[in-house]
């Protein structure tokens, strides 16, 4: 299998209510890609592109074809990838996998998201309908309310007082605002308080309003080429050298490890493997922090913390650049937004950027990275780990 | 190689507060609610079998945002159920202020009924979920 590359990338505002649609927004983060990797559509022999949900919100199912005969990649095949969240991440890993096989040299991937055309009662029903359909949703189970569970369980499991926990999770939010600010895609730029997470509406107990990402509009895509062609291309490859991914039955099949995510466990194991780098290796991460306690989960199984205690690392501001473990020095789904298909490629294109060293200028340069961790979860979830790395 | 229990008849049984499950019979595993294969070894030789639809909570949120069409409901109480039997099984917790609802809820007993979500314009029909009460 050979090298595979990041050469370029591209990123939209993340928002609510965009006026364009999802393939304008594809399309434009797709151009920058193709822009900024010195390529013209022609190039590009494939497109892989994450969507979750742009049949509920604009009825349009197969979009990937679209997008392809919009920006002028005629005729080259195109897939959809959907895994809920994951989407995007999903597709590059496959991305890759093509590319490393010798099949292509170019290829796009990306992903893109309209969540806020559908309104929040239409939207907290079409991001249920991620679990189990039959045996979970008729409860009214949503994903709040899902890793609000998590959160009693985790409180319980590690005997730490709720009261505490909560403290801790709101820490998570306030630094993802922190950094979110100085993000020129942030949904919100603007910094929050503990006081200010501890006293918003209750959203699924003990959620509250800022314990959750937004929904949000946006795309973001990236070119991958063979290592020989990236090399041409840029002075700068990002190569992506680990990628894992593994899946997970419905909340009660998991009885064994939750409030632990084992699907996460083994895809980044297979991550770790396949690169030969390990948690101590990571300089700098982009976590799936759909909640607040799921960044804490999270941390936990990629390796940061032991488990128990992977809340201290916001506490004690080891997730902050200079700590032991950057985390979601973008702001992260909370602050940077979650468009949901696209969430995976702007996790994946922030890695790149911070081993490019190219964020000094936002304030925002985790010094000196070399190897970067993009971990993103759809659904409850379906996992997907990649690790990128620079020469 | 069809379904030992589909959906379609798990959910007939529980609209009769009878809990259905599947035990297997390599492993002797509950599987509940159905699968095609046994949860715990993926084996094929499963019987069905009633469950006593008691147990005990082990997590709990109550719910403020509801999807679409049941806004009505808010606030729910939504439980994890560890059965008697091994299985833990998604319900709804009656019998409480939804409002007041806390962490000493873990470990409670309780038993199960049952409530038919009507279904909506996505769902392809109803379907029952375990309704639970506190357990004498």
């Amino acid at each position: 299998m050979r090298r595979v590359a990041i050469v370029g990338g591209g990123h939209t505002d993340f928002v609510f209510e965009s006026p364009k649609t999802g393939k304008e927004l594809f399309a434009e983060a797709a151009m920058e890609a193709i822009n900024t990797s010195n390529l013209k559509p022609k190039d590009i022999q494939a497109i892989y592109c994450g969507n979750g949900l742009s049949d509920f919100s604009e009825g349009q199912v197969m979009i990937q074809s679209y997008v392809a005969d919009d920006i002028g990649c005629f005729n080259v095949p195109a897939t959809r990838f959907e895994g809920a969240c994951a989407s995007a991440t999903l597709a590059i890993r496959d991305a890759a996998m093509w590319v490393a096989s010798g099949t292509y040299e170019i290829v796009l991937v990306g992903g893109t998201e309209k969540a806020t055309a559908l309104g929040t009662p239409l939207a907290t029903r079409t991001f249920a309908m991620a679990h189990d359909s039959r045996y979970e949703s008729p409860t009214g189970l949503t994903f709040p309310a899902y890793f609000a569970m998590l959160a009693h369980l985790y409180s319980l499991k590690y005997n730490i007082p709720l009261a505490k926990l909560k403290e801790q999770m709101a820490m998570v939010s306030v630094q993802s605002h922190e950094y979110g600010v100085k993000n020129p895609h942030a949904q919100f730029k603007k910094e929050i308080t503990i006081e200010k997470v501890l006293s918003g509406f209750t959203v699924a107990s003990p959620l509250q309003l800022l314990d959750c990402c937004p929904f949000s509009d946006g795309a973001a895509a990236l070119v991958l080429a063979s290592e020989d062609v990236a090399k041409k291309l840029t002075p700068k490859p990002v190569y992506i050298v680990g990628t894992g991914q593994a899946s997970s039955g419905r909340m009660g099949s998991q009885y064994k490890y939750l409030p632990r995510i084992r699907a996460r466990e083994l895809a980044v194991k297979q991550a770790y493997d396949m690169s030969g780098l390990g948690p101590k290796d990571i300089d700098v991460c982009e976590l799936h922090d759909c909640f607040s306690i799921a960044s804490i989960i999270a941390a936990e199984s990629l390796g940061f913390a032991d488990f128990g205690k992977g809340g201290y690392l916001w506490e004690k501001g080891e997730t902050r650049i200079g700590g032991k473990i950057p985390i979601n020095i973008s702001g992260g789904l909370k602050s940077k937004g979650h468009p949901i298909g696209a969430t995976g490629a702007s996790q994946t294109y922030e890695v790149a950027k911070q081993l490019r060293g190219e964020l000094a200028d936002q304030g925002r340069q985790v010094e000196g990275a070399k190897v970067g961790l993009v971990d993103t979860l759809g659904g409850d979830g379906i996992l997907c780990d990649l690790i990128l790395k620079v020469d | 190689m069809e379904y030992k229990l589909t959906f379609g008849k798990y959910n007939e049984a529980l609209k009769r507060n009878k809990l259905l499950g599947l035990k297997c019979k390599d492993c002797q595993t509950i599987t509940c609610p159905p699968k095609m294969t046994c949860g715990e070894c993926a084996g094929v030789d499963l019987e069905v079998t009633e469950l006593g639809g008691k147990g005990k909570i082990v997590t709990f949120t109550t719910c403020y945002v509801a999807p679409e069409g049941r806004e009505n409901e808010v606030p729910y109480t939504i439980v994890m159920v560890e059965l008697d039997e091994g299985p833990w099984i998604l319900g709804n917790l009656i019998d409480i202020d939804p409002f007041r609802v806390g962490m000493e809820l873990i470990g409670k007993r309780v038993k199960l009924g049952h409530k038919v979500f009507i279904g909506d314009k996505y769902s392809n029909g109803d379907a029952a979920r375990p309704l639970f009460s506190f357990a004498d």
